[in-house]
């Protein structure tokens, strides 16, 4: 670890991989150091994020989407909103861009060992909750029943396809694909993801649910998962806020007295409802 | 002092009083009450570059030196002084800051007492005193015909041992002496604010219309933020040319809407109310939550130079009365 915490890695990328195509895409970009030694050491868990940088247009706080048992490379899957976002999607394979991190609290994947895991996504929401399952999926044996219930706006803003099809051919994972509004040749569900997680229905017994999404949907998906059973500390989020250092220090990511960058960004909600503070 | 260090202290221009290097103890105003901005900016500065960067199909970065020149702050007053301890917690921690402690760590605080205290000052409700030695390296108290000089750390024993000359040890009758000035600048502050409680107060209060009305004659011009001496909040950005570039962190507030705006065009924070509210329970509730200390020395510049008033002293004294 470098001692000057603002400094970034050198990283190449070395894939880059369209999600989504439309207003508003979204790029997968895998990037691996420069450092060979830093490449097979870098190590981080499902729910970190890193600072990317772009040099000479600026930083951007990402959560990992690829999971740590992909080793030699992290991947962010990122949507073009934004003065950097746009540039990097901008960019082409080989352009060298700063990484640091990771930074940010972790899914408790030790503490859910057993467990039967709900991923409940939106949008690009789904990224943290990518790292999540591949990671869980992966260590497929450590873990009970799994559901993964994503939807998006329409079926072409649905990310990771490919991904998410390859789950749905296995008989270990349950996938429910949503789309908001109705279109031709979509068989499976159409309504908004907190109508389908009341559909599938998971039973609350020894299960965690996490879900990551747009903050309305957030607040929907948390409102039935506890009409559905489930306590309070058994919900758990990945918040995110506008960042500059990532490391608690530039003031601006607070919900409270709690920094998202630091603190966050997983929390549970019986953590969120006991803060008071604007998100 | 000024062969060794290079000393930055109270200096008259125009109006107002400012930290600025000096080169002749002449160019020193020691009848100023306050500089009109912190010193922050000597350790914290309003620019500072991270690093530097070489564009092409690869990039090279080029780190910058950490400064280390011997730095004194002559005449640095007491809640300044506080300000600085305050500001070490936030750059220390798990990730150190390297450019604030380089800086901090070779500057030696040698502080003026308050003999003279303004209108709205109030230290003195913040565990803080106008002659309180307790965050200085070396402290001097204006006793009459003589300053009553407190030394109390190495780095300050360190820059009077090349003083010697200059200095005889202390008798009694000069601490009493010290303890009088001190007791009649005490005495001279008007103002105060209760903070016992506070973090509970508003912890109960957060939603209470109250901030409404506090945030209503805001006009979130930011000055509260640039001359606090604890505001620390900053942004990072890149500058750059076609082959070159830098990457800079500079001075930001939390009292400008852009601050917490995503690119997604939401913003947590979209009203004043937030904004100032924010502010407030970042001072009052957050920094005593996570780092144990209040975040205001009492300097009173935030009321002395807000355009409609809005008044901290007020607006805490006003919360402690809410009831909830």
């Amino acid at each position: 670890m470098n001692n000057n915490p603002y400094l970034p890695w050198l990283a190449t990328i070395e894939e880059i991989r369209v999600e989504v195509t439309g207003d508003r895409p979204v790029k997968t970009f895998k990037l691996a150091f420069q450092d060979e030694k830093l490449q097979k050491d870098f190590s981080y868990l499902p729910g970190q994020c890193v600072m990317v940088s772009l040099f000479g247009v600026g930083e951007c706080f990402f959560a990992i989407s690829s999971s740590p048992t992909q080793k030699g490379y992290v991947e962010v899957s990122v949507i073009k909103l934004g003065k950097v976002t746009s540039a990097l999607h901008e960019c082409e394979l080989g352009d060298v861009l700063g990484v640091r991190g990771p930074y940010g609290n972790t899914f408790d994947v030790d503490g859910w060992r057993g467990k039967n895991i709900v991923f409940i996504g939106g949008g690009i929401g789904q990224a943290p909750l990518r790292s999540l399952i591949n990671y869980v999926v992966n260590n497929r044996k450590k873990y009970g029943k799994l559901d993964v219930i994503y939807g998006a706006r329409a079926s072409q803003d649905l990310c990771f396809k490919k991904e998410l099809s390859e789950l749905e051919k296995r008989e270990d994972v349950n996938v429910h694909l949503s789309i908001d509004v109705g279109e031709n040749g979509w068989k499976k569900f159409v309504g908004f993801v907190p109508d389908n997680l009341l559909r599938v229905k998971p039973s609350p017994k020894n299960t965690v649910a996490v879900t990551c999404g747009p903050p309305i949907m957030i607040e929907f998906v948390i409102h039935n998962l506890l009409k559905l059973g489930f306590t309070e500390e058994q919900i758990f989020t990945t918040l995110e806020m506008r960042m500059k250092c990532g490391i608690g220090k530039c003031g601006r990511c607070n919900i409270g007295n709690l920094y998202v960058c630091k603190d966050g960004p997983v929390f549970s909600y019986k953590q969120l409802k006991n803060i008071q503070g604007e998100r | 002092m000024l062969a060794e260090y290079q000393v930055f202290g109270p200096v008259h221009d125009d109006g107002v009083t400012l930290f600025r290097q000096i080169k002749d103890p002449s160019e020193l105003d020691l009848q100023f009450s306050n500089s009109s901005m912190p010193p922050k900016a000597l350790l914290l500065r309003q620019t500072e570059t991270l690093f530097k960067f070489r564009l092409g199909r690869t990039v090279k970065i080029d780190r910058v030196n950490l400064p280390d020149d011997r730095t004194v702050i002559f005449g640095i007053r007491p809640c300044d002084a506080r300000s600085l301890t305050i500001l070490d917690q936030v750059f220390k921690g798990e990730y150190e800051d390297p450019y604030y402690l380089a800086k901090r760590k070779n500057t030696v605080l040698v502080g003026l007492s308050c003999t003279r205290p303004e209108v709205n000052c109030f230290c003195t409700s913040l565990n803080d005193g106008p002659a309180s030695a307790e965050n200085m390296d070396v402290l001097f108290t204006d006793i009459g015909e003589k300053y009553y000089v407190e030394v109390k750390s190495d780095k300050g024993k360190h820059l009077i041992a090349g003083m010697k000359g200059l200095l005889t040890s202390a008798k009694e009758e000069n601490e009493k002496k010290k303890k009088e000035v001190e007791r009649k600048a005490v005495a001279s502050i008007t103002r105060s604010m209760n903070i016992e409680g506070l973090v509970n107060t508003l912890d109960n209060m957060f939603e209470n219309p109250f901030w409404q009305t506090i945030a209503m004659k805001c006009l979130g011009c930011g000055v509260c933020t640039y001359l606090c001496p604890t505001c620390h909040c900053f942004d990072i950005q890149d500058e750059t040319t076609v082959t070159k570039g830098a990457r800079v962190c500079v001075w930001d507030s939390c009292m400008y809407p852009e601050y917490t705006s995503q690119a997604s065009g939401y913003n947590p924070r979209p009203g004043r109310m937030n904004r100032v509210r924010n502010r407030v329970y970042h001072k009052f509730n957050y920094f005593p939550k996570n780092l144990d200390v209040t975040a205001c020395v009492g300097c009173g510049r935030c009321i002395d130079n807000c355009p409609v008033n809005v008044d901290i002293v007020d607006v805490v004294t006003r919360a402690q009365e809410v009831k909830v």
